[in-house]
């Protein structure tokens, strides 16, 4: 047995998978179906980049003489999926409290940085990248106010060079009423909480105050690291997302938010679909929970959640994809697949993973979709990357990079094929 | 204007007759005749016989005679009733009257993760459990309560049966009348009926946590009383008393409409008859209570109207909830029109002033006013034995009885007083001459007035008018006896004029009096009666209430069906058919269902009479089958509280109203394992069902297959992850591997003992399930992750002689795959969940792959609520990594889980003489695009994607009708409920307790 740890090297699996090193010269993907995630698609097409950054996509150009190519006929090209919103390197075991970084204690921790606690070397990571996740928006939870985000590449030595878009974000957990099904004395205590929640909707909307009007005191008096965290809000160099589920929760959000110049990214959303009209007016996107969840009530349709996607869309909102978790982003492409099957264009579902997603974090300047000047965050799978029966990556770039596919399942996989001589 | 009389009459008419005999008297004893005789009375002797214009004797407690041409003896108090009715008082079968507080309706502590506590903290030489407690008395613990008993008795009532509403078995019960006396003279019978109930209430005993395990307790406690009448090895007094209680009526409490069955399952096996006590919600399913036999005991407690004024709140109640707030109050009426006996109960009502009205709503709503008064009356008195005592007024009967202004249920209807054992409580003070009419008055002031006076409904009110004036003038007016004071507001003068009066002649009517005008000047007056007078229907009068418009659905959810579909003769035309037998995948191929099977699949087919669908374009499927899954189960999927729960059944608590077996329809399963948790390393007996969305708990279950148990291994048996010091052996992989050697070795013993026919052996249910597995009747699929424990688990077998069955969602499966295709023990695994705790580090999505290429039976299960509805997609997964071929993969869900559960000469393929469980997918079938279309179960078609927008619609249609009925209720002035957000209640295999402490990455 020891033979074969030594002779496969690997057991400690993901010592042997390297990021990878920068793009040394021009690659250029051909005969592919291109999907550039903005709902172009261009068939038998070819996509070249250099240097980090794509410099061509079209169905006509043929590859540079010194670049490398890679037939990818039959295949399909996509922008790197986005997974906003998760935990991910900020956990390891869910169960085990000593691998868990993602939530601070305290109610209003706008100064912690999710970005320094994320660990580069979790095994989760290598998992998500072979399915075609390149980019995560890390985020911290909990608490009125959880912290800041970032968003990073999955490529990494350290969270210095993972670092994609830097304290990005701040995050508010809407306060809301909960069901008190379980806890027996249902009325009192649902009034109790609806006090509580004003209360601390109050509570928010005076810290608000405090922290614009701090901006104005330009670094005079005494610092205080919760409302430099909101300065660059106030300057729109900081986002903010807000965390609410019910119609209530996100109109009460929405209309305070504006109150004080900000205007949030909606996160969860359950019931996004009956205030589209307040969404599209104030121009706020929703990044919407995982589509593979049940209808949050009996009384709905039973496929409500596969079809939110398409109800706001066609509302006019702009939407991307979420799952709660870690390990389970994964799974990402496959929720933009069943809002196809329910209805979404198979490219605007697309867009739900991509450049929705870019633009929502603000970084679409730079990746999102195929575009001439962005990142070459690219993956090519060897089917319909939105199909489990297609989804198959077999070469992916982040910012040009070859990185490698390898996983800790792939190598328990390969272990085992070993062992059962397959 | 309602006079009650207070009832200080303690002292002048201390105690009844005759039962007080042993006490000392302090001072002159005061014993008296008691002789009345009620004359002129309309005496309802029961529902349907009424004798008009007679005499009723009391003597006593008792009633001495009655007769339409009964004669007054002498000696005899006379009361002249002019007519009124005389009823047999209430009987309450169903009460906590005169039982301490403490003990009133007990909630069932938490069987979660606090502290284990393995046997009764009751000293003495009871039984082990202290939810088992028959040894209770109502008697010992009844106090008479004053003020609780004139509220009983103002509404009817004149006796009840006391309760102890604590705990699974719950004693005896007392049944004592509401008389003012001591406790020695108003209890008839002081051990009247055995209780149970569903509910431990205030035990501190860990066990049971759940519905099942309480089921399980209540049945082994019943084995156990049948051993210990005949061993003399222990005095257990539990026991002991348990035995003796079943000479009595029993009594069982049940929260809701599919407790009655749990209840009625429970009576059938032990030859019991149950009078049930059920949650009010019995009209849900008719044609099943009917067929139990069981008598009811039936509250009145009606929701209250749901406050809906805001659409959000409006969004948190269910179809269900609004649906039951309509035709609770039509509960009784159903139940009346089906044949099914029942008793009355204002038992749960916040206020019993509320028992009138909603008895009147009940009336409303069809509950005719014959019924309504057995319901009173005669039947609780059957049911408690009592019918020579209570009930009805005849000869030698208690003398409880209602004396009301006209017939007991009409509209208006005023009590006036009710009678005791003998002894009268005033309810309503009835005035000796009544003075309604219309009177001509001289009233100094205003002159010349017409006063009309109405004092029918024990409620005096008054107007007048004055010269050729039509225009009323309000009166306010009250009656103390034959004292009369009225005033009122003359035109035109500031103030209000006085009078006070009093009847100055009876025949003609005449009143006379003083009256003080608003200036302060004083003078006589009088009225003399020239007319009959009825005051009109005021607008404040009581409208009867419309009845709904409601039907009940099956199941009583969202998307429930009126009326159940059936099985038709349906032929699928042209379709890709896989079929998951030798001929693989057709193309173009058709799928003929009828009766209820397969009946042909192939090109061509033709059938007269079938229902044809095209399915140009479509591909269909056997229906998917889920090995591993925890919808559809009432009150708890874990009894955790003892490491070996053999005994419990899923079979027990069936949900059938779960809106999950619609949903999962909607993803194209069509049959579900259901399984114990894991909390425990020995777990309950699983249950099969179909989803056949509609039936009953019976009607869902498989039917004739083989059973199953769930075993456990690993962190959530050794309680690693539930936040407590765990005292509950396990807490090691080293100790789970002795709970199972412990297990079947007292199985084998216990076994040794069956087959030698042992006098002395218990009846074990525990063991006994362990020797079905030793025998090979009843197989084992257990919850497992890590390879140490699973192979160990595979060497207790080998040792002990059993073979696992199935190691389900087996995460390192591909671990030991060799060791179990060697044993033929098969495998359901997670598709790629992983990282959520410290035994799935190691779980990879190439687990499915690697087992099934090492000839491991494999399957594909979800034990999630959601991923259930998508099993599909799951199985697509094993395609995805490693490269499993679709058709194989499909079986993962299909046909590789019949085999495992042993059903495949039934379920998994399309085979001509299969059940008809078939999917009619939108594209290939485990493509994430694939929509299941249709879905047939037994050849019945449940779900249909076009009829469900149709039954969106209706849903919407429905809940928006009774959401305006709720607003126009609270404008009416209805008393409304807050509601509140109630999401489903999803079970994992860790849910622990009824009211799920889950923790999200315990799996």
């Amino acid at each position: 047995m020891i033979a074969v740890l030594l002779a496969n090297n690997s057991v400690f699996a993901q010592a042997t998978i390297y990021p990878a090193k920068a793009q040394e010269k021009p690659v250029a993907i051909t005969g592919a179906t291109i999907h550039v995630g903005n709902g172009q698609v261009i068939e038998q097409g070819t996509l070249v980049f250099d240097q980090g950054k794509i410099t061509y996509v079209g169905a006509t150009a043929t590859a540079p003489p010194n670049a490398l190519i890679i037939d990818a006929s039959g295949k399909h090209v996509y922008p790197g999926f986005i997974a906003p919103n998760t935990n991910l390197g900020l956990v390891e075991v869910e169960s085990v409290r000593a691998t868990i970084d993602y939530a601070e204690v305290g109610e209003n921790n706008a100064h912690v940085r999710s970005l320094i606690a994320y660990n580069t070397d979790s095994k989760v990571i290598n998992t998500l990248r072979s399915n075609g996740i390149l980019l995560a928006q890390v985020t911290p939870q909990d608490g009125l106010v959880a912290g800041q985000s970032s968003v990073v590449q999955l490529d990494a030595w350290n969270w210095e060079d993972a670092a994609y878009e830097i304290d990005e974000g701040i995050h508010i957990n809407w306060p809301t009423v909960r069901s008190t099904r379980f806890d027996g004395g249902a009325s009192s205590s649902t009034d109790n909480q609806k006090e509580h929640v004003q209360a601390e909707i109050t509570k928010l909307d005076d810290y608000l105050r405090q922290a614009k009007a701090y901006t104005e005191l330009d670094g005079q008096g005494t610092s205080n690291a919760r409302f430099e965290a909101f300065k660059p809000v106030f300057r729109d160099d900081r986002k903010v997302y807000v965390h609410a589920d019910k119609a209530t929760d996100m109109i009460a959000a929405i209309s305070m938010l504006k109150r004080h110049g900000v205007h949030p990214v909606l996160v969860g959303g359950t019931e996004a679909h009956l205030v589209t009209e307040l969404l599209v007016d104030n121009g706020v996107p929703v990044i919407i929970r995982q589509s593979h969840s049940l209808p949050y009530a009996n009384d709905e349709d039973v496929y409500l959640p596969y079809k939110q996607a398409k109800l706001l869309t066609d509302a006019g909102v702009l939407v991307a994809y979420s799952i709660d978790g870690f390990w389970q982003q994964r799974n990402l492409p496959f929720m933009a697949g069943t809002a196809a099957a329910y209805g979404l264009d198979k490219e605007q579902a697309l867009a739900t993973i991509t450049s929705n997603t870019a633009k929502i974090l603000g970084i679409d300047d730079r990746t999102g979709t195929l575009e001439v000047g962005k990142d070459a965050n690219i993956i090519v799978s060897k089917g319909d990357a939105l199909d489990m029966l297609g989804n198959d990556v077999q070469r992916a770039f982040i910012q040009g990079r070859d990185i490698n596919l390898d996983d800790l399942h792939k190598q328990l996989f390969e272990r085992y094929e070993f062992k059962y001589g397959l | 204007m309602k006079r009650y009389i207070l009832f200080i009459c303690s002292l002048l008419f201390a105690g009844l007759a005759v039962a007080q005999e042993t006490y000392p008297v302090n001072g002159s004893h005061d014993e008296r005749p008691r002789l009345f005789a009620l004359t002129n009375a309309n005496i309802v002797v029961k529902a349907g016989n009424i004798i008009r214009n007679g005499t009723l004797l009391v003597d006593g407690q008792r009633i001495a005679a009655l007769g339409k041409s009964q004669s007054v003896p002498k000696g005899y108090v006379t009361i002249d009733l002019q007519g009124k009715f005389i009823y047999p008082s209430f009987i309450d079968a169903f009460s906590e009257y005169g039982q301490p507080k403490e003990s009133q309706g007990r909630q069932q502590g938490s069987g979660g993760r606090r502290t284990q506590l393995f046997e009764s903290t009751k000293k003495g030489p009871y039984g082990w459990n202290e939810a088992i407690r028959p040894e209770t008395t109502a008697k010992a613990r009844f106090t008479v309560d004053q003020k609780q008993s004139e509220e009983l008795k103002k509404i009817g009532f004149g006796a009840i049966q006391s309760i102890v509403r604590d705990g699974i078995a719950r004693g005896s019960s007392v049944v004592a009348t509401l008389a003012e006396a001591r406790e020695n003279e108003v209890i008839i019978l002081p051990e009247a009926g055995a209780h149970y109930s569903f509910s431990k209430g205030s035990a501190q005993t860990s066990y049971p946590s759940s519905l099942m395990g309480t089921i399980a307790l209540l049945r082994q406690t019943y084995y156990d009383s049948q051993w210990y009448a005949t061993q003399q090895k222990e005095y257990n007094m539990s026991l002991e008393a348990f035995g003796k209680l079943q000479s009595l009526p029993q009594f069982f409490e049940v929260d809701d409409v599919l407790d009655i069955f749990r209840a009625d399952q429970i009576a059938k096996e032990f030859g019991k008859s149950y009078i049930i006590k059920t949650g009010g919600d019995a009209y849900q399913r008719l044609a099943d209570i009917k067929a139990t036999n069981a008598s009811l005991i039936v509250p009145l407690d009606f929701p209250k109207a749901y406050d809906v004024e805001d659409p959000a709140d409006a969004r948190n109640v269910t179809l269900a909830q609004l649906k039951h707030w309509e035709m609770a109050p039509a509960n009784p009426a159903m139940l009346e029109k089906s044949g099914i006996r029942f008793a009355i109960s204002p038992i749960g009502l916040d206020n019993l002033r509320d028992f009138w009205i909603n008895l009147r709503l009940a009336l409303d709503h069809g509950l005719s006013q014959e019924y309504a008064l057995r319901a009173l009356t005669e039947i609780p008195a059957e049911m408690l034995g009592l019918s020579d005592k209570l009930g009805t007024l005849e000869k030698g009967k208690r003398a409880n009885f209602i004396i009301a202004s006209d017939t007991l249920f009409k509209e208006g209807t005023v009590i006036y007083e009710n009678w005791v054992q003998g002894k009268a409580f005033v309810v309503t003070r009835s005035n000796a001459k009544d003075i309604t009419g219309e009177y001509a008055a001289n009233i100094p002031g205003i002159g010349p007035a017409r006063l009309f006076i109405d004092e029918g409904k024990g409620k005096l009110t008054a107007h007048l008018t004055t010269g050729g004036d039509t225009t009323e003038t309000k009166v306010t007016a009250t009656r103390t006896g034959d004292l009369l004071s009225f005033s009122f507001n003359p035109k035109g003068q500031q103030g209000s004029t006085r009078i006070s009066g009093y009847i100055a002649d009876d025949d003609p009517l005449t009143l006379k009096g003083e009256v003080v005008e608003p200036d302060g000047t004083s003078s006589s007056w009088m009225a003399a009666y020239t007319d009959s007078y009825t005051a009109k229907t005021s607008g404040s009068q009581r409208k009867k209430e419309s009845v709904g418009k409601g039907e009940v659905i099956y199941p009583f959810v969202a998307y429930g069906d009126a009326a159940l579909p059936r099985a038709e003769t349906v032929l699928i035309k042209n379709a890709t058919v896989w079929t998951n037998e030798g001929e693989g995948t057709l193309q173009h191929a058709d799928v003929l269902l009828a009766d209820g099977k397969i009946k042909a699949v192939g090109q061509n087919l033709s059938a007269a009479g079938a229902k044809v669908i095209d399915g140009t374009g479509k591909h269909v499927t056997p229906g998917i089958i889920d090995e591993h899954s925890h919808i559809a189960i009432s009150r708890g999927v874990n009894e955790g509280s003892h490491s070996v729960t053999a005994e419990v059944r899923i079979g027990d608590v069936i949900n059938s109203e779960d809106i999950n077996i619609y949903r999962q329809l909607a993803g194209g399963v069509t049959t579900s394992h259901l399984l114990h948790g894991s909390a425990n390393s020995i777990g309950g007996q699983s249950q099969l069902i179909k989803l056949r969305w509609g039936q009953n708990p019976e009607g869902l279950k498989f039917g004739g297959n083989d059973g199953f148990i769930k075993f456990a291994l690993g962190e959530n048996v050794k309680q690693s992850n539930w936040g407590i010091t765990g005292t509950r052996f396990p807490q090691t992989r080293m100790g789970v591997e002795q709970v199972f050697y412990d297990a079947f070795t007292r199985a084998k013993e216990y076994k040794a003992r069956v087959v030698a026919d042992d006098p002395t052996l218990r009846r074990d249910l525990t063991l006994e399930t362990l020797v079905e597995i030793l025998d090979k009747k009843r197989f084992i699929t257990c919850h497992s992750y890590v390879q140490s424990e699973i192979n160990m688990l595979m060497h207790v077998g080998d040792s002990m002689g059993f073979k696992v069955n199935t190691f389900t969602h087996i995460l390192e499966g591909y671990k030991v795959a060799d060791e179990m295709a060697g044993r033929q023990i098969a495998g359901a695994s997670f598709a790629d969940w992983w990282a959520y705790k410290m035994e799935v580090q190691e779980a990879i999505p190439y687990n499915a792959y690697l087992m099934h290429k090492r000839n491991v039976l494999t399957a594909i299960n979800s034990d999630d609520a959601e991923m259930a509805r998508r099993l599909n997609q799951e199985a697509a997964k094993a395609v995805k990594y490693g490269g499993v071929s679709e058709e194989e993969a499909l079986k993962m869900v299909t046909l590789n889980v019949a085999e495992i559960l042993h059903i495949d000469d039934r379920v998994g393929s399309l085979a001509p003489g299969k059940d008809a469980d078939v999917v009619i997918w939108s594209d290939k079938p485990l493509s994430i695009y694939a929509k299941a279309e249709k879905t047939f179960v037994d050849g019945v078609k449940y779900w249909d994607i076009d009829e469900d927008a149709a039954k969106q619609q209706a849903v919407k249609a429905e809940k928006g009708r009774l959401i305006r009925k709720s607003l126009q209720a609270k404008i009416k002035g209805s008393v409304t409920q807050r509601t509140v957000a109630q999401p489903n209640m999803e079970y994992h295999c860790d849910t622990i307790g009824e009211i799920g402490e889950f923790e999200e990455y315990m799996d």
